[in-house]
């Protein structure tokens, strides 16, 4: 990421602030790359039953905890060094909450894939992957679109976003339901089908953490706490 | 020297002077609108209220059609870059502008509904209620506890010694400075280290009971422990006076004030609660400023 004329984030006094703001936003954004894609071949992992992934995913967790203690350094060193104020303080308190919220969906994505390597030694579940696809897939779109509003400080885009969430929360009900049937139906699928039920359930607070993203995009960029606001009250916000 | 005497504004007119937030915008078009500033800048009860103030040196424009309230028992800060404007208007508060011969004040300025630059206004007693403290320690050539008791001594604020003993002591407690130095009131001021020195000069201002202190960039010749007291003590002082402060520190007007103004270019560009404009303020001017995008 450059630092354009655009960049509401640039044009201190001093070139190395820039570039240390710069730089946060580069790491936070090259994180979320990151967690981006565990989560896609963790899903993968599990509907294509390839364990060796799976086994990647597990291992590559270590790199998306190493990137949030290197990206929660940096911003605390930018907070000692420049005493940040108004939007640059705002910038730097919301890339240290969303890096916590990027690094549990990095530990749902090692579930995820745990669950995978699980599966494939018991047998595959008999029920759930199209949900698991249909969800899994509504989610990573709101990650990728949290993360993208982020880069582009777009209020209306973490407002969709955050509109999603209740959709996925029912995708995920619906989903929940439909497997406690089929278990009951048929008590040697308990096992298999529960499984499938935490990885849905790592899928719904995927979609629970992109929503935190978005949430911290608008305070970013309008200065205002929406996290336990209505959604009048965030339109509201956001429309202003 | 004139003024206007002209009664404060009706309050109809309060609205116009309170602008719109104007933030998002770069800052070469951030638009300022001459006589009205964004967020707060009236109180309720105001010990100061000054409206349509102008000031000028000569052919020079220094203060452009300010108006403002200074609430009772608030510590306000005034901040902007050099040349804006901000100790020009400081020094309006207690008329410190009329030693400047080209320096002209218009407008309404009242304190406590009584009209500063009344021409039969006793300057010498205006002084003593509305304090003030400057950039450079300027104690006077003379003993601690003279400096102290100079003040009293001219008002005749006390009749005998041990009043006068009383004044000094108090103010040299409220100053942080008793401790320091009630073994020898009697050596010279200008042998105190510099933090020292600036304290005696808050406790020469105490001394004569004021209601205001004007403060005019008190802590930028001193250490950071020394600082570090003077805040403090500004603190403590908030509950008994109403302090005008002018700082260049960002961080000090963050960490001393319950109000912060931004002056910029002779405008008073916005008012806001201190929290408020350090964290998101209203003007992009005033954000400019404070992340240090331009000063």
């Amino acid at each position: 990421m450059s630092n354009t004329k655009d960049d509401v984030y640039g044009d201190h006094i001093s070139a190395r602030f820039n570039d240390e703001l710069t730089e946060l936003k580069t790491q936070f954004l090259n994180m979320g790359g990151m967690v981006e894609s565990q989560v896609e071949q963790a899903i993968e992992a599990l509907t294509n039953n390839d364990s060796q992934l799976a086994e990647d995913v597990r291992l590559n967790d270590k790199t998306v905890d190493r990137m949030e203690m290197d990206l929660d350094e940096e911003a605390i060193l930018v907070i000692a060094r420049r005493q940040p104020a108004a939007r640059d303080l705002r910038l730097v308190i919301s890339v240290i909450k969303m890096v916590a919220d990027l690094e549990r969906v990095g530990d749902e994505a090692k579930k995820i894939a745990k669950m995978a390597i699980k599966l494939s030694e018991e047998g595959q579940a008999p029920r759930g992957y199209v949900e698991i696809r249909h969800i899994g897939k509504h989610v990573q779109s709101m990650l990728h679109d949290a993360l993208d509003a982020f880069a582009r400080l777009d209020t209306d885009q973490a407002l969709r976003v955050m509109k999603e969430d209740k959709q996925v929360d029912e995708e995920y009900q619906a989903a929940a339901r439909a497997l406690l049937t089929f278990m009951m139906e048929d008590a040697r699928n308990i096992t298999r089908c529960m499984m499938v039920m935490w990885v849905l359930r790592a899928l719904e607070r995927i979609g629970d953490h992109a929503c935190n993203i978005a949430e911290h995009v608008i305070f970013m960029a309008k200065g205002e706490d929406v996290r336990h606001a209505s959604m009048e009250e965030t339109e509201r916000v956001v429309g202003r | 020297m004139n003024s206007m005497n002209t009664a404060a504004m009706p309050a109809e007119t309060m609205s116009e002077k309170v602008a719109k937030p104007v933030i998002d915008e770069k800052p070469e078009n951030a638009v300022i609108t001459e006589g009205s500033t964004v967020g707060q800048p009236f109180a309720d009860d105001p010990k100061f209220k000054l409206r349509n103030v102008e000031v000028s040196y000569g052919e020079s424009p220094a203060i452009k059609n300010i108006s403002l309230d200074i609430g009772r028992n608030e510590v306000i800060a005034f901040i902007g870059p050099s040349g804006c404007g901000k100790s020009t208007f400081l020094r309006c508060l207690n008329r410190m502008n009329d030693s400047i011969d080209i320096c002209r004040v218009k407008g309404s300025l009242m304190l406590d509904d009584h009209d500063i630059y009344d021409p039969k206004r006793d300057v010498v007693e205006l002084r003593a209620r509305v304090g003030m403290v400057f950039q450079k320690p300027n104690p006077f050539p003379k003993s601690i506890y003279d400096n102290v008791a100079y003040g009293p001594r001219i008002h005749g604020l006390a009749n005998r010694k041990s009043d006068l003993d009383d004044i000094v002591e108090n103010s040299l407690r409220k100053a942080g400075l008793w401790d320091e130095v009630k073994d020898r009131l009697d050596a010279t001021a200008t042998g105190m280290s510099g933090g020292q020195q600036q304290r005696l000069c808050i406790a020469r201002a105490i001394a004569v009971s004021p209601e205001v202190i004007l403060m005019d960039e008190p802590c930028s010749a001193l250490d950071p422990i020394a600082t570090a007291k003077v805040e403090e003590l500004i603190a403590e002082m908030s509950e008994s006076y109403t302090i005008v402060i002018v700082t260049h520190s960002m961080q000090q007007a963050a960490r001393v004030s319950d109000r912060t103004a931004y002056f910029h270019l002779g405008h008073l560009v916005e008012v806001n609660d201190t929290d408020k404009v350090f964290t998101a303020p209203d003007h992009q001017l005033t954000e400019s400023y404070i992340t240090g995008r331009f000063g």
